[in-house]
């Protein structure tokens, strides 16, 4: 189970490598942020809310079901946005108000 | 690799950043200037099993029920062992501790009226995604409290059969902690990882627990002597299937019944519909030839759909992804559902330390709270809040007549020495790796895992014993080439630690009281007469020795005796 990080889009701000409850996520050597252990990964997806550029996409494992679609997050005061992309690439956005509880 | 040794003097240390110890540290800080000095293995910020974020807060006293009403229904769900002082103790104080969360900034469900709408008799409806950020932003606030981020604690310090502080490392630097303290608190998870989980290969991490919570609080108490209770009662989630997302947002949220292959109402025919019972009922079904089990939704509302992605992504973003990839929905197809791993964790079951009403362990100066906590089950998130306030309380008057005491040079080098060992030592036959893949593979087969449909026999869990053992000799002669793997082997000791306390509480307990949980196959039935009692443990020189303790009601003031 794991993350990607997309180094050309990474900014090495460190706010990834904070937050991982696994302190899995290191700076390489050009202090881009990369995960050293990509099989301890919890899926928590605590990263992906960090990240403010969007270099870090979560996927399923082929082994539970995935068939390579990825999500990512986009996030301001008031909203998360989660952009899920599908095996196609067709995207959806699923916009969550965080004041705003849920139903369930 | 040699450790530069650091020393660091608070009045109050906590262990672990989580829900119990932040909210613990916050209430020392809002009622002394006491000094508080909250370790963490990762950031408080994300750490521990609400990284994600949680939709429900599941233990709450909603209208028309009361404290004694949920722990008469705690009582029942775990059949009458459980310690009713805590539960009750943690009961009266639900919804005061749900009304703070709520200022610090947490969104909960409202009715019209401005009650909160509830989800079921003991559950209300949050947006807590954010759950974590809210209390460390909380936490932060307080000049009193001190966070040391990334580094994770060993050990106690014990002096004359007092805590008084503890050893740890730095995660980021060559530097070996020793923390003085007048008090500790433990707020460090439960154990994930004791046996082999549901997921193989790549997604062997994909599971109900935060792996990263690996028994360390517990394993710490045990070896400095303190006396545990309860660990046979393991906890195994009902989940669903592969994302190992939550039922209950489905099953309490949308209302949904559990049904096998050919749509049938399966769960009654096993009688009372506990917890550990809803997860023997499905484990049946499959054995049975019913199988898969399903959460019925198919036919739901695209409205609701639409809502229950939205309450996943809030917690357990695979479950929405896993539809949304596949281009279905719970309105297209039923949710498949399947049993977890064993584990062991106070927050949920009632394994942990042996607390008094004050949460205070048997060792002098020692607080256990939240998920290490024994005796006290279906606790959840806010029960955890309830414990660290409990804690921190009473921490700050045991304070007020101790000092922080001295420890010698000769003592910490020792300790010190102890690391460095893994550090510089030159056998690597085995992997960190190899050997937790080892334990959980005997934990699995002879301990109850999930190839044994989670039943064992006392044959098996002597084999269970010798293995773990052997490990545990072999595992001193790991090497460790950074300070990361360092943190591997020490939760890699933890955990077979937790194992062998574990196999020898599931020794004692010659009946099976809980389905699943603890199914001895010796003694397939309930029996009252001889095992109405907690199964406590200490160890010593490497022993585990079991004491049989008598059931307390919600009126005794249970005190530690000889403390």
């Amino acid at each position: 189970m794991s993350i990607r990080i997309d180094k050309d889009k990474c900014v090495s701000c460190g706010k990834c490598t904070d937050v991982c409850p696994g302190n899995l996520i290191y700076k390489d050597k050009n202090k881009k942020a990369f995960i050293k252990y990509p099989r301890d990964c919890w899926g928590c997806t605590a990263c992906l809310k960090e990240c403010g550029v969007g270099a870090i996409n979560y996927y399923l494992g082929a082994d539970i079901g995935g068939k390579g679609g990825y999500l990512y997050t986009e996030k301001d005061k008031d909203y998360l946005y989660w952009h899920i992309v599908n095996k196609d690439g067709e995207k959806r956005v699923i916009t969550i108000n965080k004041k705003e509880s849920n139903k369930y | 690799m040699k450790l530069e040794t650091r020393k660091i003097e608070t009045d109050i240390l906590i262990i672990g950043g989580g829900t119990a110890g932040c909210f613990s540290a916050l209430t020392i800080g809002e009622n002394s200037n006491a000094k508080v000095l909250i370790v963490e293995k990762s950031n408080i910020k994300r750490s521990g099993c609400l990284a994600a974020g949680v939709n429900a807060l599941n233990a709450y006293i909603t209208a028309g029920e009361t404290p004694n009403s949920f722990v008469d229904y705690v009582k029942e769900e775990f059949d009458e062992i459980i310690r009713e002082d805590l539960v009750y103790t943690i009961a009266e104080k639900l919804n005061k501790v749900t009304e703070k969360i709520e200022k610090l900034g947490l969104p909960i469900l409202k009715d019209e009226e401005g009650n909160y709408v509830s989800r079921g008799k003991r559950s209300i409806k949050i947006n807590g995604e954010n759950i974590k950020p809210i209390l460390a932003s909380a936490v932060e606030q307080h000049k009193n409290i001190t966070i040391l981020n990334r580094v994770n604690i060993i050990d106690y310090i014990v002096k004359d059969e007092k805590i008084i502080g503890a050893y740890g490392f730095s995660l980021d630097d060559n530097v070996f902690l020793v923390i003085k303290a007048k008090a500790v608190i433990c707020a460090t998870g439960g154990a994930a990882g004791l046996y082999k989980p549901n997921n193989p290969g790549f997604s062997r991490h994909k599971m109900w627990y935060s792996p990263f919570n690996t028994g360390a609080g517990y394993a710490m108490g045990i070896r400095a002597g303190a006396e545990m209770t309860s660990f046979e009662m393991r906890f195994i989630a009902l989940r669903c299937k592969d994302t190992i997302a939550p039922t209950g947002t489905v099953a309490q949220g949308v209302k949904t019944p559990q049904v096998n292959s050919y749509g049938e109402r399966y769960v009654f025919s096993y009688g009372k519909p506990t917890t550990p019972m809803r997860i023997f009922a499905t484990i049946m079904e499959n054995q049975n030839g019913s199988g898969p089990c399903y959460l019925k939704t198919k036919g739901i509302m695209k409205k609701t759909e639409d809502q229950l992605f939205k309450a996943y992504l809030n917690m357990a973003p695979s479950q929405t992804l896993k539809w949304i990839e596949n281009n279905t929905g719970p309105s297209q197809e039923n949710i498949e559902i399947e049993g977890t791993e064993p584990y062991i964790v106070g927050g949920h079951t009632a394994s942990g330390y042996w607390v008094d009403v004050n949460r205070r362990t048997t060792l002098k100066g020692l607080y256990a709270a939240g998920d290490v906590a024994g005796g006290s089950p279906k606790k959840y998130v806010t029960g955890c809040f309830v414990e660290g306030e409990l804690a921190g309380i009473d921490a700050l008057k045991y304070i007020e007549n101790v000092s922080i005491e001295n420890i010698s040079d000769t003592e910490i080098e020792k300790k010190k020495s102890e690391l460095e060992l893994f550090l510089n030592n030159s056998d690597d036959f085995y992997s960190v790796e190899e050997l937790e893949e080892a334990m959980q593979k005997v934990m699995d087969e002879y301990a109850g895992g999930i190839s044994s449909k989670y039943g064992y026999n006392k044959n098996k869990l002597n084999i269970a014993l010798e293995k773990i053992d052997e490990l545990i000799t072999i595992s001193r002669k790991l090497k460790a080439n950074d300070l990361h793997e360092l943190l591997f082997i020490y939760e890699l000791l933890d955990r077979l630690l937790v194992c062998k306390v574990l196999i020898h509480h599931l020794k004692a307990r010659k009946e099976t009281r809980w389905k699943c949980y603890q199914e001895n196959l010796d003694h397939p039935n309930k029996d009252d007469d001889n095992f109405k009692k907690y199964i406590n443990s200490k160890y010593s020189d490497g022993k585990v020795d079991i004491i049989y303790r008598d059931l307390i009601g919600r009126d005794d003031l249970y005190e530690h005796k000889n403390r």
